[in-house]
């Protein structure tokens, strides 16, 4: 009963976080091919205008259009995340495997930088960095520093993983039967985590755009390139709320909200899913 | 005998955690490309001060010596170390000079801590208590809607939510102040009350994201417990619910949110520094922020070197306490 009920828990979660994900995969990845002009670039359109056919979410205080401005941004809070995501799975799931299944002193200079990165705020040292760049960090060097501090979390659950594995049955018959290392860990044990790792993809796409808008809320990300967490600081630094256009801190800030309720959404239900698939 | 040992190691690896951190607070700015006295220098000079080559080399030397910057990178960070785990003592502050950066932060962390605290354990009653009503009856309308809610909130990141508080409660219906002033002689009735006005919405924005995974995690773990054999046992036995769900289900649903909280703890800080700049509430946040607006090297260095400190020491301190709650690991 009860391992038929999760997956379908499971499913619903992840249907209706794909559903809102694939809707700002338009908006983010394939509207900003089709903006007429850069939406960053001052003075292209009327000055704070109401929503109107031209302008589908008004402009800004600066006489840009809200709505391709917010597609530009999606499109790079989205490749930051994805990419930050994409390093930090591949690196702690290799570290956490190469940790886990090894041991020895390979595992506990690993475990070790697991742990420390772990316990260390990752926002204050961004802050420092972006403090000492000048008040500007570029979208390369906090996506570099987010991979640096996001790859424990993979690996540390990855290592715990091939712990236990290293004791089954079934890797010891493989492992006296001749495979070779890299061909135990590849066939017999990547599958057991593979479905966790996606859930902890998603996840790791959420926390790294989360991490960039707060440095950019507070002025501190790159201001060459429009993120989400940027629009959201040049709003309230040209007061738009005091103004009363929150079209403008509005839209972004309810962007964030939904995207990070479907990534939520799709990582719990592919947590959900694979937890249902080891029982059954 | 096993638990002193346990103790050890953990006192060890927080030492080492602690030496890890500073040492990359130490070298990040060694390896930007702002040198930051030739900030300082041009900011003073940016604000009319005209000096003379000899008296800028004095101002560089003093700041030099200011910032800890003489001598090679070994007596550099010597010293460094030196001013943190053996004095305490971070130099003075350069926007605030010649106020001690220890005593600007020794100001700033009860706020920090007041804050993150009270929020933290607001949320964890509620969050346990909704959790348990919630996993215990887990097909009720009400368990679904409050699930559906935590599911809502959990994911925004706490200064968004914070905004979203600040737009809803300070422009469109205004009964909280936008940012925080603190009046009234310390420790008066009048003092407390706006420090307590002045942070209801700042730990509004913390208490309900957290409240959000609480629910979330105790509920799930919730619904399991009770399909145990020992829930199954005290309820053939005739118990009531309550006490089957404070006695049997509740320290066991609470024992793994503690170890999560571990974890948690420096993403809670994370959120609540620009929960504190939103709010410009007088906090370690805000006070960092100040530091970069400012450029004041000496207060940044402090305040992240303590950042560091605090979360890490914050982490042992629940990892010291765990074995404490759980008698399964005292046993042993």
């Amino acid at each position: 009963m009860r391992a038929f009920k999760l997956p379908k828990i499971g499913s619903f979660r992840l249907g209706l976080g794909l559903t809102l994900l694939a809707i700002f995969v338009v908006l983010g990845l394939i509207l900003p091919w089709f903006a007429p002009t850069n939406p960053l670039t001052w003075y292209k359109a009327p000055r704070n205008q109401g929503a109107s056919f031209s302008h589908l979410l008004g402009t800004t205080n600066l006489g840009q259009d809200i709505f391709w401005l917010l597609t530009w941004a999606l499109h790079n809070s989205l490749i930051l995340g994805l990419v930050v995501a994409f390093f930090s799975t591949l690196i702690g799931v290799f570290a956490g495997l190469a940790a886990g299944y090894s041991g020895g002193w390979l595992d506990r200079v690993l475990s070790f930088f697991m742990d420390a990165l772990l316990c260390i705020p990752s926002l204050p040292i961004l802050i420092l960095l972006a403090a000492l760049f000048g008040g500007q960090l570029s979208l390369p060097i906090v996506g570099l520093a987010l991979i640096l501090f996001n790859w424990p979390y993979p690996g540390r659950q990855v290592r715990a993983v091939a712990l236990t594995m290293r004791e089954r049955e079934f890797i010891n018959v493989a492992w006296f039967s001749g495979e070779p290392r890299y061909k135990i860990l590849g066939r017999h044990i990547f599958p057991y985590i593979a479905g966790w790792s996606a859930a902890n993809f998603i996840n790791t796409v959420l926390v790294g755009i989360a991490t960039e808008t707060s440095l950019a809320v507070i002025g501190l990300s790159s201001a060459q390139q429009a993120t989400i967490g940027t629009m959201i600081y040049w709003a309230l630094k040209y007061q738009a709320l005091l103004a009363q256009r929150y079209l403008w801190v509005g839209a972004p800030v309810l962007c964030i909200v939904l995207m990070f309720i479907s990534l939520f959404l799709i990582s719990s239900g592919l947590a959900i899913r694979s937890a249902a698939k080891r029982i059954g | 005998m096993r638990l002193l040992g346990q103790i050890a190691t953990r006192l060890i690896s927080y030492v080492l955690v602690i030496a890890f951190g500073l040492t990359v607070v130490f070298f990040v700015p060694r390896f930007a490309p702002n040198d930051p006295v030739e900030a300082m220098l041009a900011k003073v000079s940016s604000q009319g001060a005209y000096m003379d080559a000899a008296q800028s080399d004095a101002l560089r030397a003093s700041l030099t010596d200011a910032f800890g910057l003489q001598g090679s990178l070994l007596t550099q960070y010597w010293n460094f170390v030196k001013r943190i785990v053996l004095t305490g003592d971070f130099g003075p502050s350069l926007a605030m000079y010649p106020t001690p950066v220890s005593q600007l932060i020794a100001q700033a962390l009860p706020w920090t801590f007041g804050l993150l605290l009270t929020s933290t354990l607001i949320a964890w009653v509620l969050g346990n208590f909704v959790g348990l009503l919630a996993g215990w009856r887990p097909n009720r309308v009400s368990s679904r809607i409050m699930e559906g809610l935590a599911i809502i909130v959990y994911p925004i990141p706490y200064y968004i939510l914070a905004l979203v508080l600040s737009i809803l409660f300070s422009y469109i219906w205004p009964i909280f102040p936008l940012t925080a002033s603190v009046h009234g002689a310390p420790w008066t009735f009048a003092f407390i009350k706006s420090v307590v006005w002045n942070s209801i919405l700042p730990a509004l924005s913390i208490v309900l994201v957290v409240f959000g995974w609480w629910v979330i995690s105790v509920k799930a773990q919730t619904t399991q417990l009770a399909e145990e054999e020992f829930s199954r046992y005290a309820r053939l036995k005739g118990l009531p619910d309550r006490r089957i769900l404070t006695r049997y289900i509740l320290p066991n649903a609470i024992l793994p949110q503690i170890t999560f909280l571990a974890l948690q703890i420096g993403l809670m800080f994370n959120g609540s520094i620009v929960t504190e700049i939103l709010f410009e509430y007088p906090g370690l946040g805000h006070l960092i922020y100040m530091a970069v607006i400012q450029g004041d090297y000496n207060l940044l260095m402090g305040t992240i070197s303590l950042s560091i400190i605090a979360v890490a020491t914050a982490t042992m301190i629940i990892d010291l306490i765990y074995p404490l709650l759980d008698p399964r690991i005292r046993a042993r």
